[in-house]
């Protein structure tokens, strides 16, 4: 028999049954070499004759005995196995219908707690260490400015040449500073700096905190009596709403900066030019809408990166999955909020 | 063995019910799990001013989620948890960090703050709890450290020393607000085995300079026998304190529960009562499978 399973053990066996076999005798004494699959099946063997009621006696080399022996010599503690989990696609969509009252409760109860802490420094009373403000606003605000210089410069690049492309054939070139400027202003600064602070800083924080929660470094804090939400929590979540309204703004001038080089340099429009369009087309109102956009964006990175960590289980896959989470819940998170702002100022006319 | 006839004195005073010394921690039918499932019940037990007190128990038997609950980290599902006249879960939030005040923590990966240095991490209690200034938080912190043995760390960084280094400054921690009580998580897990015994060593120097009650988990039989002055014993099977009293005591005790025996017997003194046995013409434990 090569490479013998463990099924058929059983059904070598049911073959015996009606025979009227009551002993199974094995003779491999002389074995030289074997590996688990040998073992797996001779335990199946076992376990099968002792199903039947047959009595067993084998005779088989020192080591394999002793294994044999091992392997029943702690019997499966009850209820230790796993039930499979159910994979069905209702019964995965009803549980997460099941799970989700709870989940939604928590998330609410961190934001009370982020909310009583910040009601606590205002009071004075929270145990926020200013250098670690400081230290936050250092982190998620100035070592952010290349990347965003970057990005948003790059972005005012394309917004500029897909406009241009359908204004030349007008002739109307000169509405491309209107449509960069409006753009990023109103809206795209804002988001690019959501979505690059998201991947660079909320993800961070998650796993950070995270790494924080399986070192145990949160439960030293709470057993000495210092709120882990008002050391951690509070001076990221005021660092990034701080910090995410200013760096819309660097990323607006950015992105307008992208704008004005194709069409000064591409579309051969005067540099004079382009700056009075775009100082008449864009009303400043933009840029207030652009840090509301901002300032929201600010507090869902910080609150979702947070909360991921502060959630995070006990080992190094957990900090992992609650990095992926923080990312991808503040991107939607943003996108959804965008959407909302958007018709919140349609309604009020702004 | 000498050593355990002096214990043995010691103890048969102590057990003769005459205990009078203050009673620091009193726990009362404490059941402790997660959602419907039930870790251990019907937990009680007394640890006194100046007790070196054990928690004991195999591996996954909640040793660890027991001293989470005796430091506020986890809530019981049924029972009390008496500081002296404080009931700690009973009160808030506020009740519990008063108690904790007063208590210091040794967490078992030492759990120093990655983010500070070895002076910042013993300085932060400090800076919270006391008007010092920021020049006496630190001569403070050097002398925290100094008593752990770390003198000249004061500005590394916990991911810069090695594991033992870092219980230590975990330790030192914990001395920050020279507290009454202190927990330890598996303080000699993990240490080779003479900074294991210099480990015990200090926590009987501090107990009898600082007049602290430790509460210890742990299964490491060389400190149970060498510091303990009462402990219990967690069985994971029945899920309750099967065994309690001084740990030198209990295994000579005939009375004690097997398992807790089978537990505090050492792997020498295994092997010769098994060979014991084998000459008396025993039976192995598993002689025939089938």
């Amino acid at each position: 028999m090569e490479e013998p399973r463990p099924e058929e053990a059983d059904a070598a066996l049911a073959g015996l049954a009606d025979q009227r076999v009551r002993q199974l005798r094995l003779e491999a004494s002389a074995l030289g070499q074997w590996d688990t699959s040998l073992l797996v099946f001779l335990v199946q063997l076992v376990k099968a004759a002792r199903a039947r009621q047959l009595s067993v006696d084998l005779d088989l080399p020192q080591g394999l005995k002793r294994l044999l022996h091992l392997a029943f010599a702690v019997p499966a503690q009850d209820g230790a196995a796993r039930k499979k989990a159910n994979t069905s696609f209702l019964y995965r969509l009803g549980d997460s219908a099941i799970t989700l009252p709870p989940r939604v409760a928590d998330f609410l109860n961190f934001c009370g707690d982020v909310t009583l802490a910040l009601w606590r420094l205002f009071l004075g009373r929270a145990k926020m260490r200013p250098q670690d403000f400081v230290a936050a606003m250092h982190e998620c605000g100035v070592q952010a400015l290349p990347i965003i210089s970057l990005t948003s410069l790059l972005f005012g690049l394309i917004l500029a040449f897909v406009g241009a492309v359908q204004l030349t054939q007008f002739g109307a070139q000169i509405y491309v500073a209107g449509l960069v400027g409006i753009g990023m202003l109103r809206v795209m600064g804002a988001i690019m700096v959501g979505v690059v602070m998201s991947g660079r800083v909320g993800a961070a924080y998650a796993a950070l905190i995270g790494t924080m929660q399986v070192n145990e470094e949160v439960d030293a804090l709470s057993t000495l009596g210092i709120p882990p939400v008002d050391f951690l929590v509070l001076p990221r979540v005021l660092a990034l709403t701080f910090m995410v309204p200013l760096l819309t703004l660097y990323a607006d001038l950015m992105g307008v900066l992208g704008g004005y080089l194709v069409g000064v340099m591409m579309l051969g429009l005067n540099p004079m030019e382009y700056f009075n369009a775009t100082t008449q087309m864009v009303p400043f109102k933009h840029v207030l809408i652009g840090l509301v956009y901002g300032t929201v964006f600010g507090v869902i990175i910080a609150v979702a990166g947070c909360y991921q960590g502060m959630r995070c289980g006990r080992s190094a896959q957990a900090v992992g999955q609650a990095t992926t989470t923080a990312v991808v819940h503040s991107i939607v998170g943003i996108i959804v909020a965008t959407a909302v702002i958007t018709v919140i100022c349609n309604v009020l006319g702004v | 063995m000498s050593t355990d006839t002096d214990a043995k004195n010691t103890l048969t005073t102590k057990s003769a019910g005459t205990d009078d010394r203050e009673l620091r921690i009193s726990v009362r039918g404490l059941q402790v799990g997660y959602g419907s499932f039930v870790l251990m019940r019907d937990v009680s037990f007394d640890v006194r001013a100046g007790d070196i007190f054990f928690i004991m128990g195999g591996s996954g038997c909640g040793k660890s989620t027991l001293l989470r609950v005796l430091m506020g980290l986890k809530s019981p599902q049924a029972g009390q948890v008496l500081y002296g006249d404080t009931d700690f879960w009973g009160g808030g939030e506020d009740t519990r960090r008063r108690v904790m005040r007063h208590a210091g923590v040794l967490f078992q990966g030492g759990a120093l703050w990655s983010s500070m240095t070895l002076a910042e991490n013993v300085g932060l209690p400090l800076q919270q709890y006391t008007d010092l200034d920021e020049e006496e938080i630190r001569e403070q912190a050097s002398l925290k450290l100094a008593l752990a043995g770390l003198a000249g760390f004061e500005d590394y960084y916990p991911s810069e020393i090695s594991g033992g280094m870092r219980k230590r400054a975990g330790l030192a921690r914990a001395l920050a607000l020279d507290p009454r009580i202190l927990f330890l998580d598996e303080p000699s897990a993990g240490l080779d085995p003479v900074s294991s015994r210099l480990l015990d060593d200090l926590i009987l120097e501090l107990r009898d300079t600082l007049g602290a009650t430790f509460v210890i988990v742990s299964h490491e039989l060389a400190s149970i026998f060498s510091i303990a002055s009462n402990s219990v014993f967690l069985d994971a099977h029945t899920r309750s304190v099967t065994a309690r009293g001084n740990p030198a005591q209990l295994v000579r005790d005939p009375h004690t529960e097997k398992r807790a025996r089978l537990f505090l017997t050492r792997g020498d003194e295994r092997e010769a009562a098994e060979s014991a046995r084998a000459d008396a013409g025993e039976s192995p434990p598993h002689k025939d499978i089938a």
